[in-house]
């Protein structure tokens, strides 16, 4: 909404307070002032000039020669471009010297050979904005009226010295979508008084009945319609100051008759419709639904097919107008209009929200129904525009109105208690700091001891409970002067659960291993979405995407963190490791919520370590993140459940992928993607994993204990196997522990060998075994003892040979 | 033989003097104090001396023998000392080569948000709670005060998956669900933080998934200076102890009253410049007092039980606290971004 200060001045008195002052205290006591612009602070030296002669410029077709009267010594030459200009007009002149909005500056020059002492302007050039210019006037100069006096500050006649305050209303405040509630609510703040202005004209003799009748058949959504009729109208442009206080608005002028309208809208928040009474078609207004297809040509030229969603407003026969939201072509005002048959009436939001949105139409009539009107102005709207008709284009009130009234309309009273909003506010106001609160918002009340009942006018229909009564006397007290406290109850214990402290372990795991966290979106294109799932399932979908790319929800991590990987190598980021702790989405089916389930993904391509003058470098492979995550699962004490195996997954290299299994399930996958995938998303070399981040942090693990350091040393053996080359690391891993028995404390692999000195077909994997008791130093005999035994099933269970 | 004796004395000081490593001074030691050497071949002819020369020339052999074992003691310790000096200035390096790097990552900057607010509300007595992404229109809006056909719902377009299911569009649908669970008993005070989907086209200052974090305090007494007091401290603690704050009302359905924070602007101290848009204020965040309608359809009793709640985004905290022109930074994940979010940030100390 934006608010002219001149206007709200003819409110409410705003003595010294400047524009600024007033927008501080609006916006602090409960409705954001966004901005405030005074469009004449931009400009200077601009005058009303008299065209006195216009010819052709004699070098030039399309520019005109003006000689103009500035009110000043001789009248000036001024070279113009716009084909409006005439002899006789009275215009707008930027002088040499002038400023005008853009930092644009006005000097004498010539052009084409010819002097020009300043420049006509257009009301574009002004500032103002294309769409609220007068159609006439939107392709060249705008023509003040004939009584401006030549010399005079054109900005004080144009208005441009007013400042407007852009207010950002907050939906429950649309009762200050009209100046008459901004008027209210300024005089609360100021502890002043709201002055509405009063309509005055004298009525015909004739009867408005006699020209007109009412039916309204969707009573629902229509509880009140009345329509005055006016005649003898003579339709002309509006005064200048009705003009501009529209153009202030954001409004368009377009004749006196609609502007009228428009200015009451402004004024008292209340929609009004002017009908062509000679072309309305009919003596009746019928109010209904739309039938199925009927069609209506609107206003703004487009014809739009209906529906019985839609409410219309119909000579019996068919539509004139979309209720609520804009006129039908068929009946609007034009210049030959002599009779106008005016509406102002009471739509339901539902109804009228219904159609915008269908038609994808929103009024500023539109968007006050939708939001709510108060019914007290509606008769009060139409009399004052009737006055205004009557005094603007000499029409003829008819007597009397026709009317549908069922609107009924609850008086709303809201009991409260000083004990319960000083209690709610934190606050110690007396009875009589709120009761001047409420003479100051204008609220009638009755005091019984501490308890106050408050009759709620029509024109604040969004208070209805205590709370708000809460919230009107805190802010007209002012939140700064709310005092600050903490709560006082029970004090309870604040922390984080033991899910949420162990993913903070898992990202420090991760950084701590050179691993950045990533967030992406977790929404997809259909085409990703099933590469690198670790469940199978069908997507999420959404009813209506904004883009292919964002259509479904996500299965896997992965695709995006390799779309991260491709955006950085793209920009020469070559060295990427990255990981994202997020949810995927599984379907429990249609219109059920579906599982989200917490999964952990990495990507990690180039160089892990580099440490160029040292020639040090280590190029991140299947191992490098193998190692990471076993990092992690010793931290989350779950490296002796894990164990990895072979796999194969969509999208990733068959041969260098592995599941990881916990307790024998499958938790997640480890490897380097496919190189289709490496084409797919020009990436080279990227090692990505996977893994259900929920089952891992689920699972029980042991308390934290301390194992006593060793007393008695341990012993070493290392041995070199020759196996099979599909023979892996894992099995003999596997193999020596069973057989192991309880000395053997741990196996580890230090070499593993394929070449000239194996026989083909055949590799060496050597082992450090190690041997233990903690309660004794061994003896070389037992030691021999148990390795023989691994020795014997690695020979029977992997035809394992020791390497000589 | 006396005069022998002196005159390998001189020698052998002399030697002792001349030797430049510690194997010429074991040389030296095994020439004159050896088996061989010519002072035991002095005292093995002591048997052609007389009876009073044999004690005096015994004496200045001895004398002699100490006097020589003591200068190569010490020539010794000399030597040992520059051997090591020398092996010390073989081993100088180039300090000023760099290190070897060690791989370092770090937390996305909105986590890095997230979690120092969590931090200070858990200081505060609170708990963390988290909810699906994936909601029910009921979470999502009707148990916020937003019925079907509320034109609030309008300042929120969203993405619906049917018409019962959506993405959801604030993290409020989790303090719904905690109240429900707490059936109607306080006191509750959890922060949410989470990710949440609205129905925008990706620029600067849009994101079509964004995160929010939203506090709520449910209990007996709940008042609304308490709402303004942990606003309060929590601005001083994310952006310091010398930022004012100022509370304006506003509108949300599931508040009332509903307001909006403010605090004072960083760049100009409050006078007002192109980031605060002259105000010298900047929004933050929006909260305000449960509205009694909330409370109810999750069980609680308005007439016992008030309660505040407040919520914000952390890409706007970011944006403001490290300069961060451009929202969709946050989810290209360019590393050269991410990376600097790594280091201690000293904004809040004082």
């Amino acid at each position: 909404m934006l608010v002219s200060y001149k206007w709200l001045q003819s409110f409410v008195d705003l003595g010294n307070i400047t524009p600024e002052e007033l927008a501080e205290k609006i916006t602090k006591s409960g409705i954001e002032v966004e901005g405030i612009e005074q469009k004449s602070t931009t400009m200077k030296n601009i005058v009303v000039g008299h065209v006195l002669e216009k010819e052709t410029h004699p070098n030039a077709d399309k520019l005109n020669k003006c000689l103009v009267d500035l009110g000043e010594g001789e009248p000036v030459q001024i070279i113009c471009g716009a084909p409006n200009v005439a002899a006789g007009q009275k215009v707008v002149v930027a002088k040499p010297g002038a400023r005008l909005p853009g930092n644009i500056k006005i000097k004498k020059s010539k052009i084409r050979g010819e002097e020009s002492n300043g420049m006509i302007c257009s009301l574009q050039e002004l500032g103002f904005e294309g769409k609220v210019v007068p159609k006439d006037y939107a392709e060249g100069i705008y023509v003040l009226p004939s009584d401006a006096i030549a010399g005079s500050d054109a900005l004080e006649l144009l208005n441009l010295n007013d400042a407007i305050l852009e207010l950002g209303l907050t939906p429950n405040r649309a009762d200050c979508m009209s100046m008459y509630g901004v008027a209210y609510e300024t005089a609360a703040i100021l502890g002043k008084s709201v002055q509405i202005p009063k309509s005055n004209y004298t009525s015909s003799n004739e009867k408005t009945s006699d020209y007109i009748s009412v039916t309204v058949e969707a009573t629902a959504d229509n509880p009140l319609y009345t329509a005055k009729v006016i005649k003898n109208v003579k339709i002309g442009p509006s005064p200048l100051w009705l003009q501009t206080r529209l153009m202030n608005a954001g409004i368009r002028p377009h004749n006196n008759v609609v502007d009228i309208t428009n200015f009451i809208l402004l004024e008292y928040g209340q929609p009004l419709h002017a009908f062509d009474y000679d072309r309305f078609g009919s003596k009746e207004i019928v109010v209904r639904r739309a039938k199925v297809g009927e069609k209506l040509t609107t206003l703004d030229d487009v014809e739009r097919e209906l529906s019985s969603d839609h409410l219309v407003i119909t000579n019996g026969s068919e539509p004139v107008a979309l209720a609520g939201v804009m006129g039908g072509a068929n009946s609007e005002v034009q210049n030959d209009t002599t009779t106008i048959l005016l509406e102002s009436a009471y739509f339901t939001g539902a109804v009228v929200r219904k159609a915008s949105k269908d038609h994808g139409l929103r009024s500023e009539a539109s968007s006050r129904y939708e939001k709510g009107i108060d019914p007290k102005r509606i008769h009060l709207a139409a009399e004052r525009a009737a006055a205004l008709i009557a005094e603007l284009a000499g029409g003829e009130v008819l007597d009397g109105l026709v009317e549908f009234d069922q609107l009924v309309t609850e008086p709303i009273s809201i009991a409260i208690e000083l004990s319960k909003v000083n209690q709610f506010l934190g606050t110690e106001l007396s009875l009589d700091d709120v009761a001047s609160i409420l003479q100051r918002l204008q609220f009638p009340y009755q005091l019984d001891g501490e308890k106050i009942s408050v009759s709620i006018p029509t024109r604040r229909w969004d208070l209805q409970i205590a709370e708000d009564m809460y919230e009107e006397i805190a802010r007209i007290y002012g939140y700064d002067n709310l005092p600050t406290t903490l709560p006082k109850g029970e004090q309870t214990a604040g922390g984080l659960t033991a899910y949420q402290k162990k993913r903070r372990i898992v990202r420090e795991v991760l950084e701590g291993a050179g691993v950045n966290q990533a967030i992406t979106y977790s929404l997809t294109s259909k085409e990703k979405v099933s590469q690198f799932a670790l469940t199978k399932a069908e997507p999420v979908e959404l009813a209506m995407p904004m883009s292919e790319e964002h259509g479904v929800l996500r299965l896997s991590l992965i695709p995006h963190l390799l779309d991260a990987v491709s955006y950085n190598r793209a920009r020469k980021n070559e060295n990427v490791s990255l990981f994202e702790i997020g949810s995927v989405f599984l379907s429990n089916g249609a219109g059920v919520l579906p599982k989200e389930s917490e999964h952990l993904a990495g990507a990690l391509t180039g160089l892990y370590i580099n440490h160029p003058w040292q020639a040090q470098k280590v190029v991140v492979d299947f191992y490098t993140v193998k190692g990471i995550l076993e990092q992690l699962f010793k931290k989350l004490q779950l490296d002796t459940m894990i164990r990895y195996e072979k796999a194969e997954y969509e999208g990733m290299h068959p041969g260098q992928t592995a599941n990881i299994l916990l307790n024998d399930q499958v938790v997640g996958y480890v490897g380097k993607i496919h190189p289709s995938v490496e084409k797919q998303y020009d990436v080279k070399n990227v090692y990505v994993f996977e893994l259900m981040l929920d089952e891992l942090l689920h699972t029980n693990v042991p308390p934290l204990a301390y194992t006593m350091i060793p007393r008695f040393p341990s012993m070493t053996r290392d041995i070199a196997l020759i196996v099979e080359n599909g023979t892996t690391a894992g099995e003999l891993e596997e193999i020596i522990r069973t057989a192991g028995g309880k000395l053997l404390k741990e196996a580890k692999v230090f070499d593993v060998y394929e070449g000239d000195k194996v026989e083909a077909g055949k590799k060496s994997v050597a082992f450090t075994l190690t041997y233990f008791d903690p309660s004794r130093t061994l003896t070389d005999e037992e030691v021999g003892k148990a390795h023989e035994k691994i020795l014997t099933a690695l020979k029977d269970r992997a035809r394992a040979e020791l390497r000589q | 033989m006396q005069d022998r004796l002196n005159q390998l004395q001189e020698e052998a000081l002399l030697q002792i003097e001349a030797a430049s490593s510690l194997k010429e001074l074991q040389d030296v030691r095994v020439a004159y104090l050896g088996k061989k050497g010519p002072i035991t071949e002095v005292l093995r002819g002591m048997g052609k001396l007389s009876e009073e020369e044999r004690p005096l020339v015994g004496a200045l052999a001895n004398e002699v023998r100490g006097k020589i074992a003591e200068r190569l003691q010490e020539k010794q310790v000399l030597l040992e000392a520059e051997a090591v000096q020398k092996k010390l200035a073989e081993e100088s390096i180039d300090v000023t080569l760099p290190g070897r790097p060690v791989p370092q990552g770090n937390d996305h900057p909105l986590t890095r948000i997230v979690q120092e607010i969590e931090d200070l509300f858990i200081g505060l007595g609170y708990t963390v709670e988290e909810g699906p992404e994936v909601e029910t229109d009921y979470y999502n809006f009707e148990a916020l005060n937003l019925p079907k056909d509320h034109p609030a719902r309008d300042m929120q377009d969203s993405f619906y998956i049917t018409e019962e299911t959506l993405m959801r569009t604030q993290t409020s649908p989790v303090q719904a669900r905690t109240m429900e669970k707490h059936k109607g008993k306080g006191p509750i005070k959890i922060i949410c933080p989470g990710k949440v989907y609205r129905r925008d086209n990706d620029d600067a200052t849009h994101s079509h998934q964004f995160m929010q974090i939203e506090g709520l305090v449910v209990d007996e007494n709940i008042r609304m200076s308490d709402l303004k007091g942990t606003l309060e401290v929590f601005a001083k603690k994310i952006f310091g102890a010398d930022r004012k704050i100022r509370l304006r009302p506003s509108f949300f359905p599931f508040t009332e009253p509903s307001v909006e924070m403010d605090v004072s602007c960083k760049i100009c101290g409050g006078d007002g410049c192109s980031v605060c848009k002259g105000t010298g204020w900047i929004e933050i965040l929006g909260a305000g007092m449960v509205h009694p309608n909330v409370l109810r359809m999750s069980g609680f009793d308005p007439e016992k039980y008030s309660g505040f709640a407040f919520g914000m985004g952390p890409e706007r905290i970011a944006m403001l606290k490290y300069g961060v022109d451009d929202i969709r930074h946050f989810y290209t994940n360019d590393v050269r971004f991410l990376k600097q979010f790594s280091p201690v940030d000293s904004s809040t100390e004082k």
